[in-house]
């Protein structure tokens, strides 16, 4: 079976690729789909915090604005932050990773070192430090998130490198002439990209919560921003009585984060035959 | 004659799969008599490891097919899942079992005297029959019994041959060699007194110059106290030295059982006739026989050996029933290579 | 010997990494253009009263002689000082490092209890109905955000049915402070009523923080439990007529604790970055308020004493871990 039609025979890979691809075409039509897309910025105080109905599906926030209409647009900046970040800390890691594990030794251990270092704290208390340094804002948060993302892909393809390299296929190719760039972008890359795929899946959903959580200490996009993690502290002062204020935004976290996990299980199953065992 | 020890009659089993059910066990038959060594012989995916595991009853379940047949160890059913507790007591105490890999086969994270510990605690000889009551992690094993145990353990190490017994109860498997673990899996098979050891393939992971050595140990002690043997080796050399009779299984079906010397001398199976032209001298593998196994998911109906077989006809199309060709020796044929009497009026 | 041979091997490396993290933070921090001087000041301080609080605070010298001097006190333990509440960073933080403690330890255990029986029975169980649930219920608790979940839990149990208290550590004073962790206080001076009164507040926040970490849990020891319970040891002690209960939660279990063990240290990072927004939520007098005090208040030198001891923390557990794991899988000594 191709991968891809694996991919669709696992009910819960599926569930997550579907949820994604969702979350993608929301992002990018929610000027079109949501009832009122002005209200990202416009508040209407007279409405200030009612409960769902049918004109407001999630009902209103303290300004009057309508939440799902947010929600929406809050896609956007969600995706846009985890694809840079984690788009950065891939393009970060990768290289590192692969100089690393090729060429081993003193520059190599310094490398891995370094992203020791980085691996040091939790992600969420280095991205603290660095967003708080840099002030709140989409630009901080992303550079914030890629640079104490990146070591897990560095990790993960200097293990994969220092295993391939080892082997018959790459020595013969070297035995041959190849140059080492060539061994290292032709051989090894494509022979690490599922394990990278998978990481990144899997990843994308770790810096999607990361990011929210910044965004609820105040460390994201400045208000009126709609981002998710904002409007959940925001709602806080709200609770118990709006409670539709907090519950949207948190479900709409836990939807995309649960789609990119399941999808990262998913392409762990079908990609990785040495870790498929493990689900059965 | 006495009852035999264990029968297995006309067991089929099998396996769903991917690809459908894979017909691993078809009608096989087995008998084993008290006391005696039994080489269950074929090559390697003939079904021999399959029965073994049936009769210790760890074969997989989640996939696991059986449609039909019956495994009899002593009167007591050991297929049926409503004699769970019997078959559980039975097992590792009256059925024993020397694995074929002895450096996976042992727990790496508790020391070897842990290990036997657990074996003589549950498994003692000196432990009273019955039911235990209450959840097994929290049971007590009784002082006296420990310390009598303990003693037999030590003695049995010392007969297995492995020295310093005291010492080497307080390793853990990664530090002792694998021929070592190999008679420390014949210990522990031989310390609860069973009737019944199943010993499958016990050295093909070993090097070649202690394989002998292993079933020669194995051999005098399993004699010396009467136990009955059943050893599957796809090695007709060392079948030959060691068993007192072999059955010869082809593609899951039973095809010839015999006393070793008859099963030398009148191989009447064509497909035991082979085996036996292909062995090189002084013992070895089994090449040399023109075709492959057939599919376990589409096999013929009947014999499955017609597909390879020059003597096969349209009465290969349905399974031979059992004749004989000799004292105790048993084969099914519709074209033996010598002449063979039926079933009924041999026993008559 | 070969199990200190491992922890000094380990121990090496616990200065190299924390330098370097000091480093990375420091200079990351002092890239933005912010002056702390400033902040201390007020607004209505003239240019040379910032001048001469800039030059008291080493902020005029070239930044790497600031970093040598941040590391020379860091040396003598000392952090700075708080620009908010104007005392020692440090002392604030190891006031405060009891409670965060307290609480990931008790999300620990509960992660502990909750994650290994469910990953072993959910394993044994595959593709039962209860495995389909707990691995249903493992992926949503890695997915839900620790902070929001805090905020439904608390408005549910605390606002809306009273059973838990609302915030905070402790209803009055507390037990008499002996070592800053209030069970073991309240223990230790036998004052029941604080002793029921701190484990009633600790509940809510503790389970909150424990969900995700149990999920964790879940995962590696169900994966651990199936890669074990096909391996030939299993089916040796099956074929031996051991009994089944023994066979899974004694020698599965302790084959697959080998690879959980290696997450544990995972699991605690995982449970320190979520201590720090459910404190927040809670109002938990640990690190994790004092870090978003610090953020409220711009205070660099405190954040960054935060990420230090959190640094420090983490590496220690880690190295814990590992020497763990030498007692727990013997052929790390081989």
């Amino acid at each position: 079976m191709s991968p891809l039609k694996r991919l669709l025979a696992d009910r819960a890979a599926s569930i997550g690729a579907a949820i994604i691809a969702g979350l993608i075409l929301v992002a990018i039509l929610a000027p079109w789909i949501a009832p009122y897309p002005e209200d990202v910025t416009a508040f209407h105080l007279s409405e200030r915090l009612q409960p769902p109905s049918g004109t407001h599906l999630f009902g209103t926030d303290r300004m009057g604005s309508d939440v799902f209409s947010r929600i929406l647009f809050g896609a956007r900046i969600t995706i846009t932050i985890a694809l840079i970040a984690v788009g950065v800390s891939v393009a970060i890691g990768v290289p590192i990773g692969l100089i690393a594990g090729y060429y081993g030794g003193f520059p190599g251990g310094f490398l891995m070192r370094t992203s020791d270092v980085f691996l040091a704290v939790p992600q969420i208390v280095l991205a603290i430090a660095i967003a708080q340094t840099l002030g709140p804002s989409v630009e901080n948060v992303i550079l914030a998130l890629s640079l104490t993302y990146w070591p897990f892909w560095a990790r993960l393809v200097y293990a994969e490198t220092r295993a391939l390299k080892s082997q018959t296929f790459i020595e013969a190719a070297l035995a041959l002439g190849a140059s080492d760039w060539r061994v290292m972008v032709l051989h090894i890359l494509p022979n690490t990209a599922s394990a990278i795929i998978v990481r990144t899946s899997i990843g994308m959903g770790a810096t999607i919560l990361t990011a929210a959580a910044l965004g609820f200490l105040g460390l994201g996009a400045p208000p009126p921003t709609p981002e998710w993690g904002r409007t959940i502290s925001e709602a806080r002062e709200y609770l118990p009585e709006a409670w539709w204020y907090a519950a949207a935004p948190g479900l709409a976290i836990f939807l995309v984060v649960m789609g990119f996990n399941l999808l990262g299980d998913g392409l762990r199953d079908i990609l990785d035959p040495k870790l498929r065992k493990g689900r059965r | 004659m006495t009852d035999p020890l264990l029968t297995v009659e006309g067991l089929s089993l099998g396996f769903r799969g991917d690809g459908g059910f894979a017909h691993i066990l078809d009608g096989a038959n087995m008998t084993m008599n008290r006391g005696e060594i039994m080489g269950l012989v074929g090559e390697s995916g003939c079904g021999k490891t399959t029965l073994a595991s049936a009769i210790l009853g760890v074969l997989p379940r989640h996939a696991l097919e059986v449609r039909g047949g019956q495994i009899r160890f002593d009167g007591l059913d050991m297929l049926s899942p409503d004699h769970g507790a019997q078959q559980q007591a039975a097992r590792g105490r009256r059925v024993t079992f020397i694995p074929q890999d002895p450096f996976t086969s042992l727990n790496p994270v508790f020391t070897i005297g842990q290990q036997i510990e657990e074996l003589m605690k549950w498994k003692s000889p000196r432990r009273d029959a019955g039911p235990s009551r209450g959840p097994a992690l929290l049971s007590r094993y009784p002082r006296a019994r420990r310390k009598a145990d303990r003693a037999k353990v030590i003695e049995m190490l010392d007969l297995v041959q492995l020295p310093r017994p005291e010492q080497l109860l307080k390793k853990y498997p990664h530090e002792v060699s694998g021929g070592q673990r190999q008679r420390l899996m014949i210990a522990m098979a031989l310390l609860p007194d069973p009737d019944l050891i199943i010993a499958d393939e016990p050295t093909t992971a070993l090097d070649v110059t202690i394989q002998a050595q292993i079933l020669g140990l194995l051999r005098n002690l399993a004699t010396d106290r009467g136990v009955a043997v059943m050893l599957t080796t796809h090695d007709l050399g060392s079948a030959y030295e060691i068993c007192d009779r072999i059955t010869v299984m082809y593609a899951g079906q039973d095809v010839e059982a015999a006393p070793v010397a008859e099963f030398f001398n009148r191989p009447t199976h064509p497909y035991t006739a082979k085996l036996l032209e292909s062995l090189p001298e002084g013992g070895g593998g089994m090449t040399g026989i023109p075709g492959e196994l057939p599919s376990f998911y589409a096999p013929p109906p009947g014999c499955r050996f017609q597909t390879r077989c020059p003597r096969a006809t349209e009465a290969c199309r349905t399974r031979p029933p059992a004749r004989f060709a000799g004292p105790a020796h048993v084969v099914r044929c519709a074209h033996p290579l010598f002449d063979t009497a039926p079933f009924e009026e041999v026993r008559a | 010997m070969r199990r200190l041979e491992i922890i000094l091997s380990r121990l090496v490396w616990f200065i190299p990494t924390l330098f370097g993290l000091v480093f990375v933070v420091f200079f990351i921090s002092n890239v933005i253009p912010t002056d702390p001087a400033r902040i201390v000041a007020g607004e209505n301080a003239t240019e040379a009263q910032v001048q001469a609080l800039r030059a008291e605070m080493g902020l005029d010298q070239p930044i790497f002689v600031q970093f040598g001097r941040y590391v020379a006190d860091l040396a003598t333990g000392d952090l700075g000082k708080s620009l908010y509440t104007q005392r020692a960073i440090s002392e604030d933080l190891l006031h405060r490092l009891p409670a965060t403690l307290e609480l990931t330890t008790a999300a620990m255990i509960i992660a502990i209890g909750l994650g290994l029986p469910l990953g072993v029975i959910s394993a044994v169980k595959r593709n039962s109905l209860i495995d389909q649930v707990v691995r249903v219920l493992s992926v949503s608790g890695l997915a839900v955000a620790s902070f929001w979940l805090a905020m439904e839990l608390q408005m549910f149990f605390s606002t809306r049915l009273g059973w838990t208290p609302l915030n905070g550590r402790v209803a009055g004073w507390g037990p008499d402070e002996i070592t800053g962790f209030y069970v073991i206080d309240s223990i230790l001076s036998g004052d029941w009523a604080s002793l029921w009164d701190v484990l009633h507040h600790m509940l809510l926040p503790a389970i909150t923080l424990a969900l995700p970490a149990a999920a964790t849990l879940v995962r590696f020891t169900r994966a651990g439990v199936l890669e074990v319970i096909n391996s030939n040891f299993v089916l040796y002690e099956r074929a031996m007529g051991f009994p089944p209960a023994l066979i899974i939660w004694k020698y599965v279990l302790r084959n697959a604790l080998i690879s959980t063990v290696t997450q544990i240290g995972l699991i605690f990072g995982t449970l320190f970055a979520g201590a720090v927004v459910v404190e927040a939520v809670f109002d938990w007098p640990g690190l994790g308020t004092y870090a978003v005090q610090s953020i409220l208040q711009s205070d660099t030198k405190a954040i960054l004493g935060f990420s230090i001891i959190v640094g420090v923390v983490f590496i220690a557990v880690n190295l814990l871990v590992d020497i763990l794991h030498t007692f727990i899988d013997p052929r790390t000594l081989k």
